[in-house]
């Protein structure tokens, strides 16, 4: 009860049997901070009509809007296009499921490459290093153009000229190499004390990598490569300039036909219903990461 | 006696510095050997060499009269027969202090998944942490996670322990619970090699203890005779030092 009134001359100093009651002076402070949340809270409000609503207004009423919103906007046609881009997402979709799976497995043996440590490995070491250090510094689209045009021109024996099969090449041997720096800088940062912990419990080397080593790395870099994964998605468009026809592609052709952008738009629109989810699913995943590792720290 | 751990003339350097100089000592089935000594002065890399974790560069490790710092001798059964136990705990954060216990026991001895449980509960039951087998080791307290770095290792049945400073990062309400799970193996007849800050725990548990100084064992003996009337003045200045810090 001393700590109630603030009068710690009672007979017991540190009184922590009765019940608590917040302080008229506590009582006091709150409803000070309730007051001036409840300011903020209207000035935020009046600030965003106020700003948000004039950009509208000068949007809308500039002269340029009338042939903005038909050149771009023109719901009706965007409706009409909408079942051919809906079905090039479809490719888009497709690509993507198969060059993330690949893209996986590949990259996660790359990274396994390059932080092993044995002597017979060697010259794969290298060989993924080059290729890591090649293939990060490229542009994805020269990497399609060189693989969609490139192989179909050598006219090689059993070897196919379907672009749509050349471009998901071309996107995994790409991303392979982004992949496998990330889960390699995984690894790296688990900690050495780990691997002496399951090394002198006499787990083999690969025990250690599978048991121990790499369930904390994959965890730590789930969050980047959630973000890999929604610039895969978008990035699958680029196979377009080989002529496949995935959503980009249905867009441009329709576009093309009547010199109306909708069908961009419209697209856009598709990709941005997968990927903002995909977005906010990452923030909650990194989220929830930071939180769990600052639980350990406090450990 | 018979000798489960006999070390002779080891060194061991990083680069130019050189940490192990002509380390010899035997630990004798059942007994306790305590190594005490400053912050550096190579305790916890001696334990680490006889682990096999690091590499010596010259002298001899045999264990059960068999030669392991041999070339040809095989790392991860050698390892099998130590039971670890590190200053910082080390356990898998990403495992139940249960899962942690059965890794080893399950991948390394090669045993049936539900016996590899069935000891582990055992284990556990014995030494009053039954109820944290699904708990991660991150809800545990630090004296908790020590312990259960403890039975890790026991899960093995590895011929001897290796504690390496198992307390120094405990605070001291903590230090006792896992000091006396130590001691409580001892009794069972363990053979173990310790390292630690641990003056009066040195005394209890020890039948030997060894002053290592600069990478050297300087002075060694039973515990009454070295830790109240030690000889040289490297080790009266060492336990001053210790005593001066309220440990003993």
């Amino acid at each position: 009860m001393g700590r109630n009134s603030g009068d710690s001359s009672g007979v017991t100093p540190y009184d922590f049997g009765g019940q608590w009651q917040p302080s008229s002076h506590e009582l006091a402070r709150r409803a000070s901070r309730k007051k001036k949340n409840n300011r903020n809270a209207i000035i935020a409000t009046l600030s965003s009509v106020v700003v948000l609503g004039s950009l509208a207004i000068v949007v809308v009423t500039s002269p340029g809007w009338k042939s903005l919103s038909d050149t771009f906007f023109a719901w009706a046609y965007g409706v009409e296009v909408l079942p051919k881009i809906i079905l090039g997402f479809g490719t888009n979709v497709v690509l993507t499921l198969i060059a993330g799976s690949s893209v996986a497995i590949l990259g996660l043996t790359i990274a396994l490459l390059r932080t092993s440590r044995s002597p017979a490995l060697t010259p794969f070491r290298i060989l993924s290093t080059i290729y890591v250090d090649l293939f990060r510094g490229i542009p994805m689209l020269l990497v399609i153009l060189l693989v969609g045009f490139g192989i179909p021109a050598l006219r090689l024996q059993g070897v196919t000229n379907n672009v749509l099969v050349l471009g998901t090449i071309a996107v995994i041997i790409t991303y392979t190499a982004y992949v496998a720096e990330v889960i390699r800088s995984g690894i790296l940062t688990v900690h050495p004390s780990q691997r002496a912990a399951a090394r002198s419990l006499g787990l083999t080397h690969f025990q250690t990598l599978r048991h121990v080593i790499l369930p904390q790395a994959l965890r730590r870099v789930t969050p980047p490569l959630l973000n890999d994964l929604v610039a895969l998605i978008k990035d699958t468009g680029l196979v377009s300039i080989l002529g496949v026809t995935d959503a980009v592609r249905a867009a441009q052709i329709s576009s093309s036909r009547t010199f109306n952008y909708t069908p961009y738009v419209m697209a856009a629109i598709v990709f941005l219903l997968i990927t903002i989810p995909l977005t906010r699913f990452t923030d909650r995943t990194l989220r929830k990461s930071i939180e769990r590792q600052n639980a350990q720290g406090n450990a | 006696m018979s000798e489960v751990l006999v070390v002779e003339k080891v060194r061991k350097a990083f680069g130019s510095e050189v940490v192990l100089e002509d380390i010899s000592f035997r630990v004798p089935v059942h007994t306790a050997t305590v190594f005490i000594g400053s912050s550096g002065s190579g305790k916890s890399t001696l334990l680490r060499c006889i682990n096999l974790l690091e590499q010596i560069d010259d002298g001899i490790i045999t264990l059960d009269g068999q030669e392991i710092s041999a070339v040809e001798a095989n790392v991860d059964e050698v390892r099998k027969k130590f039971g670890m136990v590190f200053q910082a705990f080390n356990l898998f954060p990403h495992k139940t202090v249960l899962e942690n216990i059965t890794l080893a026991p399950i991948h390394a001895r090669g045993i049936e998944p539900e016996q590899a449980i069935a000891e582990a509960l055992e284990l556990l039951a014995r030494f009053g942490l039954k109820d944290k087998a699904e708990q991660y080791p991150d809800r545990l307290s630090g004296g908790q996670q020590q312990r259960v770095a403890i039975i890790r290792s026991l899960a093995l049945h590895p011929r001897m322990l290796l504690l390496d400073e198992i307390t120094s990062a405990l605070d001291p309400v903590l230090v006792n619970e896992v000091l006396s799970l130590v001691r409580d193996l001892k009794s069972d007849g363990m053979t173990m090699l310790l390292a630690t800050h641990e003056m009066g725990f040195a005394k209890q548990v020890a039948d030997e203890v060894c002053f290592l100084h600069k990478g050297r064992i300087l002075e060694w003996g039973a515990p009454e005779d070295l830790l109240e009337s030690p000889k040289l003045p490297e080790t009266k200045d060492f336990l001053r030092r210790v005593h001066e810090a309220g440990r003993l």
